[in-house]
């Protein structure tokens, strides 16, 4: 009947605090406009910046940031779904996996003669198919999506084993190849589709009716189910828009790389997971933004990148990452459970 | 006064750091990309660059990945694509994913070398390969290592690295064409090819299964170094060196214990050193203009003698593999 993953105790507790708020005198507006997840985001981002710039002379340069940055677009394009996804109270362990089976699809009917532009279409429905898959199982057989998702990573690395085996396919035409140099005002069209889908998205969020409701969704399933808003048709739509985003991921690596293996962005999940959080989204649903995760993927380069160039060794670079994390959502709990009271 | 300090210290970093720049743009600057980190075998041909470098008076730097999978060296060659270094040097991890990159890599006038392992198919996407040995003939001289430890007959098995690992899937191919076509080993019988991925859990966790699934396994081969010293660990706890012989491609020190217990009795390698040292080697004579990369040309290398560039840029470090026994494994030290 619920398609909640809290607990009674849990709405209780929340109820109680939102009559707390409500009993509180109203916070200054600084600590409205400064305490919030999204800012300790963009401050870790700037300090990321300096560091980065006195580790290696070679880090400061726009040119080779934006193309670093054309890595971790592909998982971010993601997350900026994801993001959505965990505001409404689920998540999805299954789109690094997703990207590498619609890859793999596309890849496979072009080599089987079909046009390109309809293999690319074809990887958008996979996309999809899949997520409404993962939706379906969540929403009508009502699992929990973390189990559910970690199952369909599973099924569909192996779908797309079974698809491409163990060789990599590629002579996809010249057009095709490279997008990660293709340049529009001097910025790579993958950060630049980033960009525009996280505008998009924002906006959706911020001031959509619908968009309110993800955040009602995430706060508590039951009261948004009781005030009309439509829970599983709004999952479901999110669940398939982030498998349509995987597709688009994955044809964007298949670009960048030439050619399509099914171990393709394998690992990537926690990439995307790690983005939404350090943005300062709640992992149980209900807060977070699409600022917040958009500066995270530029937190991420930056940190990456600028390690990477100082030649640091990989070790530190993953103990960094580690910590990074652990901080963020540490300050993310600490913020909310004070912006709460 | 405390702030004081660490302003005179930012400075001074800064400092270092501008004159190591500074240094970096006169000599030939040399880095070398191995798989991923942890893996010993590359730290020798690190040390071979290192002397290389310390002799001819390069500057040398390495930088790798924490895994080795097909995409993860593509952030490191682009930041050195950014560091301006003069030549690139990598053991690929897959044939065809860094393509875009190494073609970016030489438009800016990089010079790159594939080290240890060849983009194979693709060679078009580097100046040159600096190889081990005649890889052709690593396959059929596992074999007939194997072979010879088990009178010809048996059922035998291959525990190699990643499924895209280029050496080792060149190896298997020549290893099964061998076991295939060759009458010598009629009586042998290929029953499994698993994938350990480089890793020391997985690759002891397949050669358990191996040993589960297969009962009547009379051998088994693992290509890789990571690999082949799990296995040694898993037949010595297992207590079954007597049923089950194994052989493959490994360090000399990783393998010194189970060659002095007997739970091996033989393996093969090369010197991953050597590579090093050549490949330092090459890349500052082409650098100088003393070395014209085309098939047929040759070059001196101290203590190597006359290296010759065979078809597609291909350079062997040495000619056969070096078989090492309880006899000579005292020999070596890497």
């Amino acid at each position: 009947m619920s398609t909640s993953t809290e607990t009674g105790a849990g709405e209780t507790a929340r109820t109680r605090a939102v009559d707390a708020h409500e009993a509180a005198e109203a916070r200054p507006l600084w600590q409205v406009v400064l305490i919030r997840p999204e800012v300790m985001t963009l401050v870790l981002l700037i300090a990321a910046f300096f560091i980065a710039s006195a580790l290696s002379p070679f880090f400061a340069d726009a040119t080779f940031i934006l193309e670093s940055a054309s890595f971790y677009v592909e998982y971010a394009i993601v997350a900026l779904v994801l993001t959505l996804v965990i505001i409404s109270g689920e998540i999805d362990l299954s789109p690094a996996a997703l990207m590498a089976l619609t890859a793999c699809v596309f890849a496979w009917l072009f080599q089987a003669g079909l046009p390109i532009a309809l293999a690319m279409g074809a990887a958008v429905v996979v996309g999809a198919a899949m997520g409404a898959f993962n939706g379906f199982l969540v929403l009508w057989c009502q699992l929990p999506s973390i189990i559910v998702t970690i199952g369909t990573l599973t099924l569909y690395r192996g779908l797309a084993q079974v698809l491409a085996g163990d060789r990599s396919i590629g002579g996809f035409p010249s057009w095709f190849i490279g997008i990660d140099w293709r340049v529009w005002l001097g910025v790579p069209v993958p950060v630049i589709v980033f960009t525009a889908i996280a505008i998009v998205l924002g906006i959706f969020l911020a001031f959509t009716v619908t968009g309110r409701q993800i955040y009602q969704i995430g706060t508590s399933p039951e009261a948004a189910r009781h005030a009309g808003i439509r829970v599983r048709r709004i999952k479901m739509g999110l669940f398939m828009l982030l498998g349509i985003a995987a597709a688009v991921a994955g044809l964007l690596t298949a670009s960048r790389l030439a050619s399509v293996r099914y171990d393709m962005a394998s690992g990537g999940e926690l990439q995307m997971v790690l983005m939404v959080m350090l943005g300062g989204t709640y992992i149980f649903g209900g807060r977070g933004s699409i600022a917040g995760t958009y500066l995270a993927v530029w937190l991420l380069v930056v940190i990456a990148t600028g390690m990477t160039v100082a030649n640091i060794p990989i070790t530190t670079q993953l103990i960094v990452m580690g910590a990074l994390l652990i901080i963020s959502i540490i300050a993310t709990n600490f913020i909310y459970a004070r912006t709460q009271r | 006064m405390k702030r004081r300090t660490l302003i005179a210290a930012a400075l001074a970093a800064s400092t270092v750091m501008a004159a190591g720049a500074a240094v970096a743009q006169d000599g030939i600057e040399i880095v070398y990309i191995p798989k991923n980190t942890g893996n010993p075998y590359f730290d020798s041909i690190v040390a071979g660059f290192e002397d290389g470098c310390a002799e001819l008076g390069c500057t040398f730097s390495t930088t790798a990945p924490a895994t080795p999978e097909a995409t993860s060296q593509i952030p490191f060659i682009t930041a050195q694509i950014q560091r301006r270094v003069d030549v690139i040097a990598i053991s690929p991890n897959s044939p065809d994913a860094l393509n875009q990159v190494l073609d970016r890599a030489r438009d800016r006038g990089i010079l790159v070398l594939a080290v240890n392992g060849d983009l194979v198919g693709n060679e078009e996407h580097r100046d040159a390969g600096i190889l081990p040995v005649d890889f052709t003939k690593t396959g059929p001289n596992q074999v007939e290592l194997l072979g010879s430890m088990i009178d010809y007959e048996g059922e035998i098995a291959i525990l190699s690295a990643t499924t895209d690992a280029p050496d080792q899937n060149t190896w298997i191919a020549a290893m099964n064409d061998v076991l295939e076509n060759d009458p010598k080993y009629e009586n042998m019988e290929l029953v499994a090819t698993v994938y350990g991925d480089d890793e020391p859990q997985k690759s002891t966790t397949e050669a358990e299964a191996l040993l589960q699934t297969y009962p009547n396994l009379r051998g088994i081969i693992s290509p890789t170094t990571v690999g082949v010293a799990a296995a040694a660990q898993v037949i010595q706890s297992a207590g079954v060196a007597d049923e089950v012989e194994l052989t493959g491609l490994g360090t000399p020190n990783q393998m010194r214990p189970f060659i002095k217990d007997g739970t091996v009795e033989a393996f093969q390698l090369w010197s991953p050193y050597n590579q090093g040292w050549l490949a330092a080697h090459f890349a500052v004579g082409v650098r100088n203009g003393d070395i014209e990369i085309a098939p047929g040309n040759t070059f001196e290398v101290p203590n190597l003698g006359t290296v010759t560039i065979e078809d597609k840029n291909v350079i062997n470090t040495q000619a056969e593999l070096t078989t090492f026994t309880a006899e000579n494994i005292d020999d070596f030290d890497f």
